[in-house]
């Protein structure tokens, strides 16, 4: 074998934390890794949260953010050891050797300058072409990465292009140097689904004409599974299996790799539609300041005790249906009946019972709780506000609804920032729990989490839907999700409601044009998947 | 129409109704003042009937609003009134003096706006270490000492001990450039000190929160050094807050200098006006303060309309 391009030996990367009242403390958080690339060849460093993936790729570029640092071990590239380098040598490495994709394109470019100046700035710092010949090799690549009207695109500011068409843009500002190898870390997890699969394979192509090497980093195996010869599987800093991608898709050896491809197996039997407990009838609204309707007559029912199912992609309105439901939005048409009753039509003017019976969970968490409240004061302010509970019962309460989110009366006194991202989200799925409602609605709840640990929440979700008769009004735009839990399911596009009914029907051809590229575009855990599904397309994706 | 223009014109009509608005306080306020005009010019001795005589003379009597509107048009067609005291005609007085007050500003800001942004962008540089904390401690410190006790303490040293520049900046038309310039070297400095805290630390705020984006990351990962990552990517997304804070400050370089110009007995703006203020003097006072809320909304509008330029989103809109 001749000599690898990147080979990284006995790896451990350090940080420094600030535990709040305490003394600054220096942790490990990554704790020896190994790993050999050669020239052209792609690796998939795979993890959740908190494996390091992202640090063990910056380390290519000798690189830490914040207070992180390699603390041991040897990054050679190019055959010299990159962590012995002085700071003007490691200026010549990155943006010339090494160059980074990041996750969020949007953030990564400068939005005070063009994007042509921005692609092609470190190829010419670098002194690896003039500035003609860089912006020639960008319009070449914008073209080869698929981006309408390359010789122009260059001239806008990175505002006034698509997320989509904008990661492009990140990777022709990686290309564009020459580079020996390129870490893409998660360059495609921000994006909606069907953009994803055109920039998956912009970035693949692009990988095999330039023959560069590529580091690729992400949470999803499917997706890395497409580009990657080999992968890496991490955990908490830690190597948990290494081999061919193959071998890790078909026959993985260690428990987490087995639980990491084998992730959303939840089988939920659809249950048979009721007299709803909620209906959307005709809604169409928009927002002031806006010419258009963000909602055109949307109609739903969502049958008791059981789940609804709200998907599409960003701009799709499913939030926006949400805000309408809750009375945040006033719809300009259309009438919300729950539970028999018509709901008013804004959140102020109805009354507590409507309030306590309609409940939501969010996103973020994090953002959805007061951080200076414990966990039995969030949990308990629903209990007080709806039922008058004080003192003891209150107490009780709050220890069987933490008993039902398998979480223990041990958190009542703890507070937010003590949680992990699974226990936040739990705690929030308690205090909407704590109000007895009828209706909940979650808006895209775990799609801010790690697989597995979305999967304990959802799995926890059902459960609860079967103990409290809740029904659950789902808004994601993950369709994997939306087969774990579903029994009837709408399909948003541009503000209407595409396809709608019982899951089985809704899933089961034949298709509409929009419903078969949005279930195409999900990442299957199949080597040549990528290739299959290009082919097979009836319609781009939504983002042209 | 582009955006960009319909909210600059926007800005525009603002800076007017402003403008409109505060001549109309300036006159309420100096109408309800304690006090006679007459009184005041023909001393304690007055005869009711003379007192009489000159308050229907001066139009005294005339209702506040025939009086402010009357004083309003002068002011639009460029005559500001006679000065009470000495019958001269303000408009002229007053240029000269508002020329001297320019005179000094521009000095000031010339040296006071790029020094604080260089400062600015080395504390940046150089974040908690030394230079970073030695330009936090010199310029707070400047700030802190009134204004009048560093100009007595400049002057001290300076010019008596060390004899570099005269302690008095009295300016007239028959000195040169040169000597003009070395006359207010101490007024200079002194304001100098006191605006640059403010522009030095608003520069670094901005910048270190810039420098948090992705898009810095990005640039350091290109291999640029870290002046040019400052240079070329947080300065151009920090314009908006240092040009607020620049305009505030060259703002008070011209109203606010009313301290520095009786301690250095410079004959500009505010010495005029102290001056006419002692002696009851309204129409001065109010040519004065309208003159001030000018300059002041003016150069807020300004940093406004730099503010909007500044940003990409609304110069090129999708």
């Amino acid at each position: 074998m001749t000599m690898p391009l990147v080979e990284v030996r006995g790896l451990k990367i350090g940080a420094t934390i600030y535990p709040p009242g305490a003394k600054p403390k220096a942790i490990e958080i990554v704790h020896g890794i190994d790993f050999d690339l050669g020239p052209g060849q792609v690796l998939g460093l795979i993890g959740e949260s908190g494996a390091g993936k992202s640090t063990i790729g910056l380390s290519t570029m000798a690189y830490g953010r914040g207070g992180v640092r390699i603390t041991g071990g040897t990054v050679t590239i190019n055959g010299r050891d990159i962590l012995k380098a002085n700071l003007s040598e490691l200026r010549k490495l990155r943006g010339g050797e090494v160059t980074y994709v990041s996750q969020s394109a949007a953030a990564s470019f400068n939005p005070a300058k063009r994007i042509m100046e921005q692609v092609i700035e470190a190829a010419v710092l670098q002194g690896k072409f003039s500035k003609r010949d860089a912006e020639q090799r960008a319009v070449e690549l914008f073209g080869k990465l698929g981006l309408p009207d390359p010789d122009k695109i260059g001239n806008r500011y990175p505002h006034q292009v698509s997320g989509g068409q904008l990661q492009r843009c990140m990777t022709a500002l990686a290309l564009c140097p020459e580079p020996d190898l390129v870490v893409f870390d998660e360059p495609t997890t921000a994006l909606d689904v069907t953009t994803q699969i055109d920039v998956l394979k912009a970035i693949k192509d692009a990988i095999r004409d330039t023959g560069v090497a590529a580091l690729y980093i992400t949470h999803d195996l499917a997706v890395v599974a497409q580009v990657s010869d080999d992968i890496m599987v991490l955990r908490m800093g830690d190597m948990v299996e290494y081999g061919s991608t193959d071998q890790i898709i078909n026959a993985p050896k260690e428990e987490y790799t087995k639980a990491l491809v084998s992730v959303r197996s939840i089988q939920h039997p659809e249950k048979a539609p009721a007299e709803p407990v909620l209906s959307v009838r005709g809604i169409t609204a928009r927002y002031k300041g806006l010419n258009f309707d963000v909602l055109k007559d949307v109609t739903v029912d969502l049958s008791p005790g059981q789940t609804l199912a709200v998907v599409g992609e960003s701009g799709s309105g499913k939030s926006t249906l949400a805000r309408v439901i809750t009375g945040l939005l006033p719809p300009s048409e259309g009438e919300i009946v729950f539970d028999g009753r018509a709901l008013s039509p804004d959140q102020p003017s109805r009354s507590p019972e409507d309030l306590r019976e309609l409940q939501m969970i969010y996103q973020m968490a994090d953002t959805a709780m007061n951080p200076r409240q414990t966990v039995g004061t969030i949990i308990g302010r629903p209990l007080e506000f709806y039922f008058g509970l004080r003192g003891e019962k209150k107490r009780q309460r709050i220890n069987e609804l933490l008993d039902e989110i398998e979480m223990g009366k041990g958190f009542i006194d703890r507070y937010p920032a003590e949680l992990s991202g699974g226990q936040k989200q739990r705690v929030c799925i308690a205090r909407a729990l704590a109000a007895k409602p009828k209706l909940i609605i979650c808006d895209e709840v775990t799609s801010a989490l790690d697989p597995l640990v979305a999967d304990g929440i959802l799995k926890l979700l059902l459960q609860l839907q079967k103990i409290e008769d809740v029904a659950y009004l789902f808004i994601t735009h993950d369709l994997a999700t939306v087969r774990a839990i579903a029994d009837s399911i709408a399909v948003m596009y541009q503000g209407r409601v595409q396809r709608y009914g019982p899951k089985s029907e809704v899933l089961s051809p034949p298709f509409d044009d929009y419903t078969d590229l949005l279930l195409s575009s999900v990442p299957e855990m199949k080597l040549g998947w990528l290739e299959d599904v290009i082919a097979h397309r009836k319609m781009d994706s939504a983002g042209h | 129409m582009h955006p960009v223009l319909s909210l600059i014109a926007q800005r525009l009509v603002l800076g007017v109704l402003l403008l409109f608005a505060a001549s109309v306080l300036i006159f309420a306020g100096t109408t309800i003042l304690p006090g006679d005009v007459a009184q005041q010019i023909l001393g304690q001795a007055a005869t009711p009937e003379s007192l009489a005589n000159l308050r229907a003379e001066l139009g005294l009597n005339d209702p506040p609003v025939t009086r402010y509107f009357g004083w309003l048009g002068g002011v639009l067609q460029g005559d500001l009134g006679t000065a009470l005291t000495n019958q001269r005609d303000i408009a002229e007085s007053l240029g000269q003096r508002l020329s001297n007050t320019l005179f000094l500003a521009f000095w000031a800001a010339l040296i006071s706006v790029p020094l604080a942004i260089l400062l600015g962008l080395t504390a940046v540089r150089y974040k908690d270490r030394w230079p970073d904390k030695l330009i936090s401690a010199v310029t707070l410190a400047s700030i802190s000492i009134p204004e009048f006790l560093i100009g007595y303490v400049l002057m001290f040293f300076v010019a008596v001990q060390l004899g570099w520049a005269p302690s008095v900046a009295m300016i007239n038309d028959s000195m040169n450039f040169g000597q003009k310039l070395n006359a207010i070297a101490l007024p200079v400095a002194v304001l100098t000190l006191v605006v640059l805290a403010h522009m030095m630390r608003m520069t670094r705020a901005a910048i270190l929160n810039v420098m948090q984006s992705a898009y810095i990351e990005t640039a350091e990962l290109k291999g640029l050094s870290t002046f040019a990552v400052i240079r070329k990517h947080a300065f151009p997304n920090a314009i908006a807050p240092i040009v607020n804070v620049v305009m505030i400050n060259l703002a008070y370089l011209v109203v606010g200098v009313v301290v520095i110009e009786v301690v250095f007995v410079y004959p500009g703006m505010g010495q005029y006006l102290v001056d006419h203020v002692s002696k009851r003097d309204v129409p001065v006072v109010q040519a004065c303060g309208l003159i001030f809320a000018a300059v002041y909304i003016g150069l807020n509008m300004i940093a406004d309309i730099v503010s909007i330029l500044a940003n990409p989103r609304l110069r090129h809109p999708k």
